[in-house]
């Protein structure tokens, strides 16, 4: 089984850096990326198994971020992370293709658990 | 610690404000009503009182000209039969005066017993004739019968105006005179020519028979009848005031008053003249029509107070029924404005509810806003803190730290911090929900995790007066299609009334049934407090009844929750026992 690589797209600093500390810590390749364009641009030079994507972020939103994701790499499941309560924002983007969405502030275990059912799915598919 | 976010005023019952602000409001609507009745009342009694008054006294003017006009005419024609009834009077005489004088020769009637048989014969006719005479073409007194025999007998009239005139007219009919007899009487004389000669009968008439004549005009109490000559002299006496020979003038008249005045002078009339005069001190219908034989003239006179009896009379009714018209009017205004004004308080109970219910909406979705806005910016930091803390705890983990000898005070600091923002976490959530369920919508709602949720709002206030919240749930989670909001407003109120009635150490019963055979849900929210008075239980629901003191409620809180369930197609009722306590039951149907 291939290490599982997450990309976190978050534009607040402290939780985004801590996430991936924290993934890291446990063998799994994190990085960060500030906002929906950043995210994108590393996207064209590598690949992950999961994106967790913050739905509200200034700039491009997560919502179309998502969708240009699925454009470009649509084999890559995605998590939406909400501040809303509502479930519009996490059942749009569950229509978009992503896999689910957890809401913020999210404990790291929920987190993790969303995570590996994602790459699992994911390896699934592609296994 | 109080959850301060969670206190905020959801319902009107915590909001003293608001019942201020209803109480001035019902001073200022009771002003306006007092106004209100007030210009109603007059507008419908000016509306109908002035047409009222106007045809009244049309009508009165119609009726006072038609009346008076009968009264002036039937003055006419009583003056008129009056005057003709002395005018056959006269021409009785004259004509009785012509037989004897031609039907009888000169010498006959110059002898006395034979001029005597003759009055005789006349007084059988009438009572009239005092006396009788014969004159001769110079004056000499021939022959006479009557009571003044010695002194008339020698009399020559040859120089006295009557003869001469009636030598001249063959007439002559007097004014009323004392003369010779000191009582008052008028003759009447006729010339007869006689081959070369002519003679005088001459008789002298009793003044009673004109009187008789003349007094059967007066007709009421207060009329009055007589004859004045051509220059304006009494010839019969007056029922009031005056005497024979006098000027005709009110009872009172003397010479040097000036509060009275004689009678209108009407010796100059020619045709009958009817007139109505009032000055100072008199009210009078006067009548005077010429007598034809003689000289005189016949005056009514009429009392209108005593003539336009049943014109006063009438008007007495009129006044009357308007009176009655009138009260009638203001009785009817009254009531009938009184109706209209409590059909419009009632109206503005109803709108002064509904604006309430606006205006809590409103200050609903303005408060949802700013909790979503709170929500959100809390929630970063808050992640912030999460991820952190937990990073901290991967490190200690980790590292040889575990040796140190502050090792479990960081660790335990660390959890104490999960701890925490896991709790407000959850107020952020419970904020979200409220502030996402005020967008009115139809969505499905699992009637337990709704429960959940709203009883999570009142955990930590109900802990603080030890009231435990028990939770008997339906098994198979039933699940509803309506707005999730609204009941979830209507749930948070019955448990805010339900702690409120309990105040401290009881339990409240949240619990949920699926009807499976109506395809209803039931939701109960029940307490152990002090209960509702039967009495009072049947106006539990309407607007602005509350047991609560002056302030703590405007009573306004289950009369919305009633009008929500019914909106949302549901029912709402309430069982309660005073001691034991009450019992609120909600079913909504499932689609």
């Amino acid at each position: 089984m291939n290490t599982l690589r997450v990309l976190i797209v978050d534009d607040e600093d402290d939780l985004r850096e801590t996430i991936v500390k924290r993934l890291n810590a446990r063998k799994i390749q994190t990085e960060g990326a500030a906002s929906g364009i950043n995210a994108l641009e590393i996207l064209k030079d590598k690949d992950f198994d999961v994106i967790v994507l913050d739905v509200k972020m200034p700039g491009m939103d997560g919502i179309e971020t998502l969708q240009h994701i699925k454009k470009l790499k649509p084999e890559i499941e995605v998590i939406m992370l909400t501040g809303h309560a509502s479930l519009e924002f996490g059942l749009k983007g569950m229509q978009l293709g992503a896999f689910d969405y957890v809401m913020k502030p999210a404990p790291l275990n929920e987190l993790l658990d969303t995570i590996g059912q994602a790459y699992n799915k994911k390896s699934g598919l592609t296994l | 610690m109080p959850l301060i976010p969670l206190s905020f005023p959801l319902f009107p019952a915590r909001l003293p404000k608001h019942s201020e602000r209803n109480q001035r409001n019902d001073t200022a609507m009771e002003r306006n009503y007092r106004k209100l009745w007030w210009q109603h009342c007059l507008a419908i009694i000016g509306f109908s009182v002035i047409p009222l008054l106007l045809v009244n006294f049309f009508l009165y003017h119609l009726f006072d000209t038609t009346y008076t006009d009968k009264v002036m005419e039937s003055l006419r024609s009583n003056a008129e039969n009056r005057r003709d009834a002395i005018d056959l009077f006269f021409r009785e005489r004259i004509a009785q005066l012509y037989t004897i004088a031609n039907a009888n020769s000169f010498q006959q009637l110059t002898d006395e017993g034979y001029l005597n048989k003759i009055f005789e014969i006349m007084h059988v006719k009438s009572d009239s004739y005092m006396d009788i005479g014969i004159i001769d073409s110079e004056g000499r007194h021939l022959a006479y019968v009557g009571p003044y025999y010695d002194t008339l007998k020698q009399v020559n009239y040859k120089n006295e105006l009557w003869f001469k005139e009636v030598q001249a007219n063959g007439l002559y009919i007097s004014d009323i005179f004392m003369g010779f007899r000191k009582t008052p009487h008028f003759i009447i004389a006729v010339m007869v020519r006689e081959k070369n000669t002519s003679w005088i009968l001459r008789v002298t008439i009793n003044l009673k028979n004109i009187d008789d004549v003349v007094q059967k005009a007066w007709a009421g109490h207060l009329s009055d009848a007589f004859i004045v000559n051509k220059k304006n002299v009494l010839q019969t006496r007056p029922r009031f005031g005056g005497n024979f020979l006098d000027v005709p003038a009110t009872p009172e008249y003397t010479a040097d008053s000036l509060k009275s005045h004689p009678y209108p002078d009407y010796s100059s009339v020619v045709a009958t003249k009817l007139e109505r005069v009032t000055y100072s001190g008199m009210d009078a219908f006067f009548a005077a029509t010429p007598i034809h034989n003689t000289k005189w003239i016949l005056v009514i006179k009429e009392n209108p107070d005593e003539m336009l009896s049943p014109l006063v009379k009438g008007q007495h009714w009129m006044l009357l029924f308007m009176a009655a018209g009138l009260a009638i009017i203001a009785t009817g205004a009254a009531l009938v404005t009184n109706t209209l004004i409590n059909r419009i308080k009632e109206a503005d109970l109803v709108n002064a509810a509904n604006a309430d219910m606006l205006l809590q909406a409103n200050k609903m979705i303005a408060l949802s806003k700013m909790a979503a806005g709170i929500a959100h910016e809390v929630n970063n930091p808050l992640a912030s803190i999460a991820e952190n803390a937990g990073w901290m705890k991967d490190l200690l983990a980790e590292e040889d730290i575990a040796g140190s000898k502050n090792y479990t005070e960081f660790s335990e600091s660390i959890d104490k911090i999960e701890q925490h923002v896991a709790r407000a976490r959850k107020i952020v959530h419970n904020l979200l929900g409220f502030a996402r369920r005020m967008e009115p919508a139809k969505e499905k709602i699992d009637v337990n995790k709704l429960l959940d949720e709203t009883t999570g709002f009142l955990e930590n206030e109900a802990r603080y007066v030890n009231i435990q919240i028990a939770k008997e749930y339906a098994d198979n989670d039933p699940v509803i299609t309506s707005d999730l909001s609204q009941i979830q407003q209507v749930v948070l109120n019955l448990l805010n009334n339900a702690i409120d009635a309990i105040g401290h150490d009881g339990t409240v019963t949240v619990s949920s049934k699926d009807l499976e055979t109506t395809g209803e849900v039931e939701i109960n929210v029940a307490d152990t407090g002090k209960g509702i008075a039967e009495s009072d239980l049947h106006k539990i629901f309407d607007p602005f009844f509350t047991t609560k003191e002056v302030g703590k409620g405007t009573g306004l809180g289950l009369s919305i929750s009633y009008s929500i369930i019914e909106k949302l197609g549901g029912k709402m009722k309430v069982q309660s026992k005073v001691g034991v306590g009450t019992v609120f039951t909600i079913l909504l149907p499932k689609q």
